[in-house]
Parts: C-alpha cells; structure tokens; sequence
C-alpha cells in the first residue's frame, strides 16, 4: 500500500478517523465499516444512492476484460477506497489495495412482465432484478466477504452470512424458457474461491488484477481513471502493461489466447499453483505455458465420476474426449466445473473452448496403459 | 439449531419431502427448506471454538451444502443417528452434504446424512477429528448416480471413526485419504463398492467392524499421483468381513471400479501392514488378496511410488467359504484379471492371494500364520500366470507387531490392545 504525500499523516485506517466522527454529517459517500458487526442493511454502506444502483460520489464503476461466468446474470462491479490511501501495482495477481476498500459487485437480470429473467442481455423496456450485491471489504484484519440478497421489493439488500438460493425462471428472448437454481454463496463458500494461500483464514480478491483491468472505458484507458481518482498510485503505462484478452472479442486475441483468459478467469483461482484444486496437477492460469499441466493429454488423478469415463482433460483435435470439455459443459452438482456459481450452461464460452480443443496441434493422445506387467516390473528395474 | 421454535418448520418440512418423494428428477426445494438451512448454517458461520452446535429431532430437507471453513472447536451433534435425519434428496447446488474443510478439533456426532448429489461428509485439512454415531446412505440401494463417498475426511491427523453406518456409495462407504493416525471401529459399511477404505494413509486401526454386502470389503491402498503418498502401518483386526457380493457398481473410471466383487479384504501396494482375529466368510473371489498397483495394468509416471506391498502379516484369522464364485470388478482389466485367475488357479480361488509381484531388488516378506485352514496361492501374476503355486510353506514367517495407534483426541482412550 501506499501513501500519497498530502495524506502521509493519515495513513492506512486511521485516516478513516475523521469519516467516523463525523457521523451524520459525513459527506453523501460510502462510510467505511472496519471490522464487525457488518452493517445488515447495504444501504448502510451507501455505496450506491438511496435503493438504487447509481453509485454514490467517489465510488467509481469498473469493468473486466473478461468475468466469471454466472448464470448469465448481469453484474455492476464498484470500487472504493477511503480518501488518502490508494492501491499499489501487481504485476500478476490482484491489486495491492489499501484497508478501507470496498469492492462491490451486484448481480442483476433484466426481467419480464411475468417476472421471468432475461439470460440473453436484454434491453430497452425491462426492469431489472437485483439478486444479491457482495462485497470485498478490506476490514483490520483482513478481507472479509459479505453477501447481501435484495429483498423482493427490490428497495433494499440485506446481509446474509448464509447466502441464499433463488428459483428464477428465465427467459432468453427467442422463445427458450426453464429455471435455474440461482445460488448466492455463503460466506466459507466465498472463501472457497477467495481463499489467499498461504495465509490460514484470509480472503484476497480475484477479478481486479492490473491486466484483467487494463482496458478502454469510452475512449480512455480504466486504470488511467483509476489513478485519476487516487485508486492507483503507481505502475507502468496501461499501454505497456499487460491486458487480459476479452473472451468473446476476436480483435483481443486468437482463439487460444482468448480461450485461455476465459480458463485464467473461471478456473485458476482454484486451479493454479498452490491454490486448492493443484493437487489435480491440471493448471489453468492465462500464463501456464506447460502442455501438461494445462492438462493436453494428462490423466486425471481424482476426478471419480467427473471424468465421465474419459481419459485425459484435454484431448487435441477432440472436444468430446475432453474431461474438462465434459465438466464444464455439465449441469450435475458432482461433476460441473466450475463447482460453484452456475446452474445453467455457459454455451457461448463452451463453443470457444470447443474451438480451442479442436485447434489444438494433434489429433488424439497417445493410449494410457503400460503393456503387460512383466515387461512393467522390468521396465522398472531397469531404471 | 439450539434455538426452539422449530417444529412446526420441521413438520412442514418433513410433509414436502414426503411428496417430494414421490418426483423422478430432483424437485424444487419445498418452500421453506432454505430457511431451514438458512438458519442452521448461519448458526455454523458464527460458532466460536467450543460451540456446540445442535440440530434437533426430525427429517430435515436441505437443498443446498453445509459448510464449516476455518473454524476450529465446534460440535455438530443431532439427536441421534436414527432420530436427526439430514435429508439431501432435493439438493440443487452444491456437490456434498456437509464439507468441513481447515476446521481442527471438529465432532460430528448423532445424525444420518442422506441421499446427497456427491459425497456425504467430507472433512479435509482437519486434525482431531471425531465422527461418532453418524449414518451416510443412499436410499435407492446401490446405484451408479449415488455420490462417491459417504464418509469421507481426507487430508486429515487424528481422525475416529467410532459406531458409523455407511451404505449405497459409488466409490467407497468409509473411507479415510492421505491422513495420519486414524481409527475405525465399531461401524458398519454395507451395499457400498468399497466398504471401508484406508488409501494412502499412515498409521490406521480398522477394528470390529461389519463390512458386508459390499464389492469389496476393507481395502488398503497406495496409489499413484496423490499429494500424499507412502500409506504405511495399517492394522485390520477383529472385523467381520462377510459376503461382500455386489456386483461392482462404480462408474467407469472410478479406481474402485478395478476391485473384484466378492473381494473380502484387498492391500494394494501399502506397505507394514497387519491382518489378525479376523472373521472373513463368504467372499466370492478372494478373503484377502495381496497385490501390487500393476495388476491395475495402469501406466505409472509418478516416479517416487512403490507399488509394491511389503511387510504383510496375516495371521490368526478364520476364513471360510470364500472363492468360489469369482467376478471381476467393473473395469475391463478387472474382469480380465479375474478371468485369467479362474483359468490359472480354477475355482474356488484361494482364500488368501498373492499375485506374486514382487519388488526386483528385495524380498516383499509376505508372512501368513495360523489362519486355519485358509487356502493360499501365488498367482505368479508378473509371468502371466506361468507358474502358480499353492504353497504357504515359504510364506509361514512372522514379522514384528505393529503398534497401537493412539490419536491425539482429548478425552479419548487408545484402541484395544492387539490380542496375542
């Protein structure tokens, strides 16, 4: 973290001090909560304008060059930090950010007369459900995660440390109907993503790393506005940064650069080194370049039923072969990567995996299997 | 849920899924089953170390997973294994039934879990675990679609097992992974593929228990590719190993899939192991059968692994009536296996078999002691089946005892003494 100059006596949490004693008079913006009890009401946090979504003053609206897949809903992601204290540069991984943050993200669905949601980014005429809003605060000891479900009337969010599951039924616009279980985490299963290794109990954000960021909003570039408004104190020129290609943007990258930014964002939080699921060996961060580890011909180690009778996670030439073909495009609790966060099919992402699979240099793998085990038990004693 | 007020949630419960129960695919969650859930998980999120959590009396339907992350210290009791039911029939989200993960010094103790998507209970990176009087099945019987495990912690240091139920699992009913020091005892694993499983674990007792009706009774495994490797020291004593018959249902893939049906007790390639004061009746393929991981006919990468069993003493148990109705297990290579050891050795198929692969540089030492009139042979398996042999007389040896385990459990004495 650090401190521009003109807040150097302020520094960290005890420049919140004066947002704290200032209570009713503060200004109409955000008010930082640092530790529990958490507010009940999102209100409380003022994020946004009284029971709507436009962001209060100081809080700035940011986007990702690609985002996690969730059931088609729509997402408003915010960031704010308390005056004085700024997010420092990562060349990989998430931002530095300062204690005081708080990153917000509403999901929300454009929805019809008859109260279904619109899964296919409908406009012009429709309301909008808001499912939930979670929060990443930065409090004293840590990230904390904190998900709010919006109340029916859509006038307010309410904490819910057990997250929620709502029955939505939807709608795509073309005549597709059905339901989805739409789940809204509880707050271990936050940790699920959001765990920081290495550091028993904490949390770290995901999405807001410096390439996933680094694009134009309008004309200008987002992290310029970010420094523009004291978010971020240093690195390089977005323009010499590295950024995350758009998955579904064929001007940001080739369809294997663009398929992996889609694998880095739905999977490496999870599957990365040492992250939870690297036991699996199967590695999927956008700067994995080892065939093995991004799982081209590897077996799988654990995947018991997910493998769905497949041999390898990613079988060149053949999506259909593929064990992380077959899980991503599953709707099965016990086999469906990833494991949490969706219940529908994502069908646009799975055709550019698709893609990828069959653009892969070779047709099939090599058969698994080691002959006969004589010539096994002499093969190692050989060695 | 300590809180009262909660029967009437209950019984408004337990009526929609009695009608629940009557649907083909998973119905929506009954009006309220969150909040049930809602409830006792919030409950769970703000436990303090010591907390003793408490579900009370009934047929609860829960639609979503039960978690405890990063909390050490907190008891999750019901009523009793037959009076607190967690029933998952309508589960929508979430792959298990109840997932503790990084949570030391956890009990779970008086409650079924059932009918769950995946697994049942899953404890991971967690010391001083206690799972006491707690039942995990599937009602429909044995099924390809039920979830992997029922009881599950894996990952673990000082874990018990103590008066558990296990029933229905697609891979196995209790099984203990990766871990240290480890009991199981007095329970019963029934009508899953593997009955109780210890894989790739150090330090285990598996001690008066009832494996029955399963593909596969009591398995010690050690196999390839897993963070932790090296299962060692592993005692199975005074169970009742009893017509495991079911036909091997685990779906194609599963390693569990390669086990024979009718397998009583089966140690792939661990190390110090003891088998004793064991009753093993009616197997059809094998009482005990000794293997290394390559009859598996799987290619090994992992450098570091030895697939080879050594140290094995089996002594003193009463097997009878096995062998004679051999089937392989759901994988090709298994049944291919056991066809190969129905022509080599006909049938009945010795009481205790050895495949007869051995390490190249040293002796396995295989010892085999007053186990009545137990058949023996050594399939010669690495010769494909060239020269069989029926003689124990190589093999009548006796290695030194294994020691007790003793699990670091406040307040828990140590398993019995071997007898002698």
């Amino acid at each position: 973290m650090k401190t521009r100059p003109a807040a150097r006596a302020g520094r960290g949490a005890l420049s919140l001090l004066p947002w704290l004693v200032a209570g009713a008079c503060a200004p109409p913006g955000p008010v930082p909560h640092l530790a529990e009890p958490w507010p009940e009401r999102l209100g409380d946090w003022r994020i946004f304008r009284d029971g709507s979504l436009e962001p209060s003053p100081g809080v700035l609206v940011y986007e990702l060059n690609t985002a996690l897949f969730s059931d088609y809903a729509a997402k408003l992601r915010t960031v704010w930090m308390p005056e004085g204290v700024s997010a420092a540069w990562r060349d990989e991984g998430p931002l530095a950010f300062p204690a005081g943050t708080v990153l917000s993200k509403t999901f929300w669905y454009p929805v019809e007369g008859d109260g279904s949601v619109r899964i296919d980014a409908a406009s012009g005429g429709l309301g909008r459900r808001r499912v939930e809003t979670r929060l990443l605060v930065r409090g004293r000891d840590g990230w904390v995660a904190l998900p709010y479900l919006w109340n029916a009337e859509q006038s307010e969010a309410f904490l819910r440390p057990a997250g929620g599951l709502e029955m939505l039924r939807w709608s795509d616009g073309a005549g597709g109907r059905g339901e989805l279980a739409y789940l809204v985490p509880n707050r271990d299963q936050c940790r699920s993503c959001h765990d920081a290794a290495g550091e028993p109990g904490s949390l770290r954000p995901i999405g807001t790393t410096a390439a996933n960021l680094n694009r134009d909003v309008g004309a200008a570039p987002q992290l310029a506005a970010w420094r523009r408004r004291g978010f971020l104190e240093d690195g390089p020129d977005p323009a010499d940064a590295p950024r995350l290609p758009v998955w579904d943007d064929p001007a940001t990258g080739s369809t294997a650069d663009r398929a992996r930014a889609y694998l880095e964002v739905q999977c490496a939080h999870c599957h990365g080194p040492a992250r939870p699921a690297d036991a699996s060996g199967l590695l999927l961060g956008f700067d994995e370049s080892r065939p093995r580890a991004l799982g081209i011909c590897k077996p799988p180690v654990a995947a018991g039923r997910g493998s769905g009778g497949r041999l390898h996670d990613v079988v060149p030439g053949r999506p259909e072969e593929s064990i992380l073909y077959f899980r991503m495009q599953s709707r099965e609790p016990d086999v469906m990567m990833p494991e949490l966060g969706r219940d529908l099919r994502h069908e646009e992402g799975l055709a550019l995996i698709r893609r990828w699979i069959d653009e892969l240099e070779g047709d099939g793998c090599e058969a698994a299997g080691g002959g006969s085990r004589a010539r096994a038990v002499a093969r190692l004693s050989d060695g | 849920m300590r809180h009262g007020g909660s029967r009437r949630l209950v019984a408004s419960l337990a009526a929609a899924a009695a009608l629940a129960a009557c649907g083909g695919a998973p119905p929506p969650p009954a009006p309220g089953a969150d909040e049930f859930y809602r409830r006792l998980q919030e409950e769970l999120l703000a436990a303090e170390p010591g907390a003793v959590v408490e579900v009370p009396e009934g047929r609860h339907s829960l639609s979503r997973t039960l978690t405890l992350s990063g909390r050490p210290g907190i008891t999750l009791r019901g009523a009793g294994m037959d009076r607190t039911i967690l029933d998952f029939s309508s589960q929508r989200v979430g792959a298990e039934g109840v997932r503790v993960s990084s949570s030391d010094d956890f009990t779970i103790e008086g409650l079924t879990i059932q009918d769950t998507r995946g697994d049942a209970l899953r404890v991971e990176k967690s010391s001083r675990i206690a799972i006491r009087d707690v039942k995990t099945w599937w009602s429909r019987g044995p099924h390809e679609q039920n979830g992997a495990y029922g009881i599950y912690p894996v990952q673990c240091r000082d874990v018990l097992v103590d008066g558990a139920v296990a029933s229905g699992a697609s891979d196995a009913g209790l099984y203990v992974g990766q871990s240290t020091r480890v009991v199981i005892r007095d329970s019963r694993a029934e009508g899953n593929v593997a009955g109780i499983e210890i894989e790739n674990t150090s330090f285990a007792d598996v001690h008066d228990n009832v494996a029955t009706g399963n593909t596969g009774g009591i398995l010690v495994f050690d196999l390839p590719d897993l963070p932790v490797q090296g299962g060692r020291s592993v005692r199975i004593f005074d169970n009742q190993v009893i017509a495991n018959d079911e036909p091997n249902f685990a779906p194609a893939g599963n390693f569990v899939a390669k086990v024979p049906t009718g397998t009583g007790i089966m140690v792939m390639a661990n190390d110090d192991v003891e088998i004793f004061g064991n009753t093993i009746r009616d197997n059809g393929t094998a009482g005990i059968a000794i293997v290394s991981y390559y009859v598996t006919e799987e290619e090994i990468r992992d450098e570091h692994y030895d697939p080879f069993p050594e140290r094995v003493f089996v002594h003193d148990n009463d097997i009878s009536g096995g062998g004679g109705a051999p089937a392989g297990g759901s994988a090709f290579q298994s049944k291919k296996l056991v066809l190969a050891l129905r022509f080599a050795l006909g049938t009945p198929l010795p009481d205790i078999l050895w495949d007869g692969i051995a390490p190249p540089d040293r002796e396995p030492r295989l010892c085999l002691r007053d186990n009545g009139a137990a058949r023996f042979a050594n399939a010669d398996a690495a010769n494909d089946f060239a020269s069989v042999s029926w003689d124990a007389g190589p093999f009548d040896c006796t290695l030194s005892r294994l020691e007790a385990v003793v699990l670091e459990t406040a307040g828990e004495a140590p398993g019995p003494e071997p007898a002698t």
